[in-house]
């Protein structure tokens, strides 16, 4: 077990591309990190610079202290879970989990005596003589698991190691990886493009865009404090709302109505300075049904009137979803965003798309008008020219 | 058409192609079967069975030149086709995994010498190995069969290697592989139904070859069966040695049906099924 260290980590191609730029990452003895991002974002190359299995152009890799770039990666002690497992299809399951172990020259038993505790863990031994493609993909996926385990390496990598699997497997496996995480307390990084692995398996998560870090933080921190556009639309299901906003003195107008701004978003621009046109955000959990919304609450929030277009009941919850005609927030950020969830009116056309996630309770219906209500203090503020968060 | 009749019209084709392929094997056989009375009589079964041409007093296996071309065509073919396929299949597995100033031209060159016909080398070769002392010599014919199969070994072998997901590889190297054994340990046995197959048209090239084995040899010491059947001579100056040739003709067909059912089994389709999810 040991801890990893990336410092001001560059990977450059041979033809002047940057994938991964200055990225610094302290990964602590024991640590869930996961790097998240869109695809192209770095985090696979970033892991594979770990590995060892692309060179590092610039920058220092530690493991344990010490310093690893020009290592092997034999030589890292670090095991690997691949994207399509990539098990060695003319072995057994035990040929497979103990070939680590074979190439390191254990003795024969002590390889048995280890491959049958791992396959135990993972509930494979009736399959150790089995090979890979008489196995279905949540077994395959925990024999490529069991190869790494079985090495009792410094730590361990995975790429996307759950997304071959259908959704119902993947939660599965998710609190299975979880569970083997903890119970072995092996620093590992994770690299995945789905934002609820992100948020549900690691202590810490890094957020990619481009080959540059954004933020890392814990879960909780990302969601409540994104530090910018990019991280706030990234992270959360459904996404984060992006409507504009104009700050005039006291008062923040957005399209819904003008509201008071709250004291910690003023403090927050006094600080940076911004002002004018700005991009306001809200998660969908922060608007609720007027009606079912104590008094109390009603009065510290703000309440406005929308034609609902749809809602969608998911039994404990229902999601309703509305326009705000001519509202649609301009920002590169919100562009890629766009582009990569394929929701095309996140960032352009020129209405802006709002989900609202109501409590079952609520009566509201399609297509009718309805009041809604939203939690001002739970705003969030950006600068729409560098997607900078205001005030967090 | 209905199904019916267009069932009966391919029948009647692959009967037509079966036919044509295999009449000529049937009547070489039935002619080494023949006794030297009967080589003319025009029947395809003959009237009395003999193995006389084989092992009879003046058969083919009595003859040193033939038992001895038969060894040199072994040992030849042999020795090729194991040169070949083990640079062949390191050289495809560079021209598969990296990316190296030179390689497009690797293989156009590749492409250039296997458009070569072998008959428009093959005198000054005949010069130089005179020169050069392999004339006559197994070496001798070893080096063209193996230059010549190169090619089409290198394209068939690194399309099996691209095929083979490199995630193996890594997922060798990160398991403590140096890539010395992450080839032999792993992609090797993956790429054994490519690498057969390479292995028996190599095989086949030098075994089936003519016009080297006539030019560059001229004894017993390195001439191979195809060269040899030429040579045959009847029992007397007045007969020709039709039921010989027949006979050294089906012996040499043997080895390749032998090569091909082995080699065959080991073919085995889908064999990487299951290293990857499709």
């Amino acid at each position: 077990m040991s801890s990893i260290k990336l410092k001001d980590v560059t990977k450059r191609y041979g033809d002047g591309y940057e994938a991964v730029k200055h990225l610094d990452l302290d990964i602590e003895d024991g640590e869930f990190m996961i790097l998240v991002g869109p695809s192209g974002c770095g985090k696979s190359t970033a892991l594979r610079m770990v590995a060892g299995l692309e060179d590092i152009s610039e920058g220092d890799l530690e493991i344990g202290g010490r310093r690893v770039n020009d290592k092997a990666p034999k030589d890292r002690d670090i095991a690997m879970v691949f994207q399509n497992y990539a098990l060695y299809p003319h072995m057994t399951v035990r040929e497979n989990m103990g070939f680590a172990l074979k190439l390191a020259k254990v003795d024969e038993a002590e390889i048995k005596r280890k491959v049958d505790e791992a396959a135990k863990t993972l509930d494979l031994t009736e399959h150790l003589e089995r090979k890979p493609a008489n196995l279905s993909g949540g077994q395959r996926q925990r024999v490529a698991m069991g190869r790494a385990i079985v090495r009792e390496p410094a730590a361990f990598l995975m790429d996307e190691p759950l997304s071959n699997l259908d959704a119902k497997l993947r939660v599965q496996m998710r609190t299975e990886v979880s569970r083997i995480q903890q119970s072995l307390g092996v620093t590992t990084i994770y690299v995945t493009h789905d934002q609820t692995e992100a948020m549900t398996l690691g202590d810490r998560v890094a957020v990619m865009r481009a080959g540059v870090l954004q933020q890392v933080d814990t879960p909780r921190e990302l969601y409540e404090h994104p530090v910018n556009l990019f991280v706030a639309g990234f992270i959360g299901s459904p996404a984060m709302n992006f409507f504009p906003a104009h700050v005039d003195g006291e008062t923040l107008k957005l399209p819904m109505g003008e509201v008071p701004l709250p004291d910690g978003l003023r403090k927050g621009l006094e600080s940076s300075g911004a002002a004018g046109e700005l991009i306001a955000g809200l998660r969908p959990g922060d608007m609720e049904d007027a009606a079912i919304v104590d008094e109390r609450h009603r009065d510290e929030g703000h309440v406005f009137e929308a034609d609902i277009e749809l809602v969608e009941a998911m039994g404990s919850e229902s999601y309703a979803y509305f326009k705000l005609e001519g509202a649609a927030a301009q920002a590169d950020e919100l562009a890629e965003l766009a582009a990569e969830t394929g929701v095309a009116d996140l960032g352009g056309g020129r209405d802006a798309r709002v989900t609202a996630r109501l409590s079952a309770e609520s009566d509201i219906r399609s297509g009718t008008k309805a009041k809604l209500w939203m939690n001002t203090a739970r705003l969030h503020l950006f600068n729409p020219q560098d997607g900078a968060a205001i005030g967090r | 058409m209905t199904m019916r009749t267009r069932y009966a019209g391919w029948t009647v084709v692959h009967l037509i192609v079966l036919t044509s392929a295999l009449f000529p094997v049937l009547w070489i056989l039935s002619l080494s079967l023949k006794t030297s009375g009967d080589v003319a009589d025009g029947r395809l079964i003959p009237k009395s069975f003999s193995f006389d041409n084989y092992f009879g007093k003046t058969g083919i296996f009595k003859q040193s030149i033939f038992t001895d071309a038969l060894v040199n065509s072994v040992v030849i073919a042999s020795i090729a086709t194991v040169i070949s396929v083990v640079l062949a299949s390191m050289a495809a597995y560079a021209i598969a995994r990296l990316e190296f100033p030179g390689k497009r031209l690797i293989l156009t060159s590749a492409l250039a010498i296997a458009m070569f016909p072998p008959i428009s080398i093959v005198g000054p070769l005949f010069n130089l190995w005179r020169d050069l002392g392999l004339f006559d010599t197994k070496a001798g014919l070893v080096i063209p069969y193996m230059t010549f199969t190169l090619p089409l070994a290198i394209y068939t072998l690194s399309a099996f290697f691209r095929d083979i997901p490199w995630e193996l590889e890594h997922a060798a190297q990160m398991d403590g592989a140096t890539p010395g054994q992450a080839f032999r340990k792993v992609i090797l046995p993956l790429a054994a139904p490519g690498i057969f197959t390479t292995a028996i048209l190599v095989f086949i090239f030098a075994w089936n070859d003519f016009v080297f084995a006539i030019s560059l040899t001229s004894t017993g010491n390195a001439q191979t069966v195809p060269a040899a059947i030429s040579q045959f001579t009847g029992a007397s100056q007045f007969t020709a040695p039709i039921g010989s040739i027949a006979a050294a003709a089906v012996v040499v067909t043997i080895p390749i049906i032998i090569v091909v059912l082995f080699f065959q089994r080991r073919i085995v389709a889908g064999l990487t099924a299951g290293a990857v999810k499709g």
